[in-house]
């Protein structure tokens, strides 16, 4: 087993939402819930983080943001859509300057649904995450050694 | 013969060091979150963060930013060998500060302005204790007769007895060097900060493993430090000066848990205080009486 899946750090990104995900983002890392048993930790800096977690809606205004945070993010790393209107608009789908979910701007991995998102969706999320950062991992290595 | 056993003082230390403070770093994450009422990491969390950083895509903003932070890793690792090997205290004091320049001009060189503020903030923080290090290894000579830590073995009474003031000014100079708040100005072991990752920020992957397995060896050193002012000509105080100094790194961890960051104008002011009135007069009363 790779060592990627025991040290998910994460980075969070508020594109547009209207903050009741990023609370529950930041809820998911406190006492109750206590996401820092899985090794998560919440970085703040693209350059350190493996897993992307994105909340709200993509509009022209921050999807350049978007992109150049996923862009600073070292491989493997790995997309959680968090919350319905960063999966595909939500409710804010028709508005003239949403471009819809995170998937407009960069590859999402795991879309996790919910208004809000409940921290236990989260944390399912970021299991769901680990998944496909061990696969990436794994994938990365073995095109390592293959040259 | 000196030279032989100081190089296998490094070896032992490169070996060992990174192994201890990997579980104290471990202990620190599991003490911090039951503090705060969480159940925390496993104890090895701190070992599978660094092996993942390995792992990752190998990525630098310039060609030298990973050689300064192995130059700092290595004179680490040497400055913590002298010191264990019972070598010169003076000298693993230089030795440790130059590894610290080299942690500070790495991130100087990546132009990042979160960086160079980190780096601004190292540089105050390296000023504010620097004093105190000295006075430290200049009582210890003056209580001892030599700048070598092995001198210690040869006390009739620990050097704390002599030494309080200093080992009370240590203490505080202490909380800068681990890196805990309220005095983590440049780097945090936490992420909700005010300037991201600090001196670390343009950092990633394999180098800043390499500022990990660093900053393990450097805490290793620094409680070896306070470890000394418990030594003396009984073997048996080394089993008192660990227990004294798992004492102190839980006192750290709860200070850490407690205090909120201070500004770098109370930091410099208040360790300099500390250090000229623990330093100085403790010097002056072994000096002149």
């Amino acid at each position: 087993m790779s060592f990627a899946s025991k040290s998910p750090w994460v980075i969070h990104y508020d594109a547009s939402s209207c903050n009741g995900c990023d609370i529950e983002v930041l809820a998911t890392l406190c006492p109750g819930f206590d996401a820092e048993r899985f090794g998560v930790i919440n970085t703040g800096n693209p350059k350190h983080a493996d897993i992307f977690l994105v909340t709200g809606s993509v509009n022209e205004r921050n999807i350049k943001v978007i992109q150049e945070i996923y862009d600073q993010m070292l491989e493997p790393k790995v997309v959680v859509a968090c919350g319905i209107c960063a999966c595909s608009g939500g409710i804010f789908h028709d508005c003239y300057n949403v471009l819809g979910g995170v998937d407009k701007a960069i590859p999402v991995d795991v879309y996790a649904p919910g208004c809000a998102i409940r921290p236990e969706t989260i944390i399912d999320a970021v299991v769901e995450a680990v998944g496909v950062l061990e696969e990436k991992a794994r994938a990365m290595k073995e095109k390592e050694q293959g040259e | 013969m000196n030279l032989l056993f100081t190089l296998i003082g490094i070896v032992a230390f490169a070996v060992l060091a990174p192994c201890v403070g990997c579980l104290l770093a471990g202990l620190d994450r599991v003490i911090s979150a039951r503090m705060q009422g969480r159940v925390g990491p496993p104890l090895l969390q701190p070992y599978y963060d660094v092996r993942k950083l390995l792992q990752k895509e190998a990525a630098s903003v310039n060609k030298v930013e990973d050689t300064y932070i192995t130059c700092a890793l290595v004179l680490s690792i040497v400055a913590g060998g002298i010191f264990f090997s019972g070598g010169n205290l003076l000298f693993s004091i230089f030795i440790i500060t130059l590894s610290g320049l080299f942690f500070i001009v790495a991130a100087y060189s990546s132009r990042s302005p979160y960086a160079e503020v980190g780096a601004h903030r190292e540089t105050l923080q390296v000023m504010a204790y620097e004093p105190m290090m000295l006075f430290m290894a200049v009582a210890f000579y003056l209580a001892s007769g030599t700048f070598n830590s092995a001198g210690a073995l040869f006390f009739a009474v620990p050097a704390v007895t002599v030494l309080w003031p200093v080992f009370l000014g240590f203490m505080f100079v202490l909380t800068i060097k681990l890196r805990k708040s309220p005095f983590d100005l440049s780097y945090s072991h936490h992420a909700h900060q005010d300037l991201v990752k600090g001196i670390t920020t343009e950092m990633s992957g394999p180098t800043l493993a390499k500022v990990e397995i660093m900053h393990w060896c450097e805490n290793v050193l620094f409680l070896g430090w306070t470890g000394l002012f418990f030594i003396w000509a009984n073997p048996a105080s080394i089993v008192l000066a660990i227990v004294v100094v798992l004492a102190v790194y839980f006192l750290e961890i709860w200070i850490d848990n407690n205090f909120a960051r201070v500004k770098w104008q109370f930091l410099l002011r208040s360790a300099w205080i500390v250090a000229l009135v623990c330093g100085l007069v403790n010097i002056g009363f072994l000096m002149y009486l």
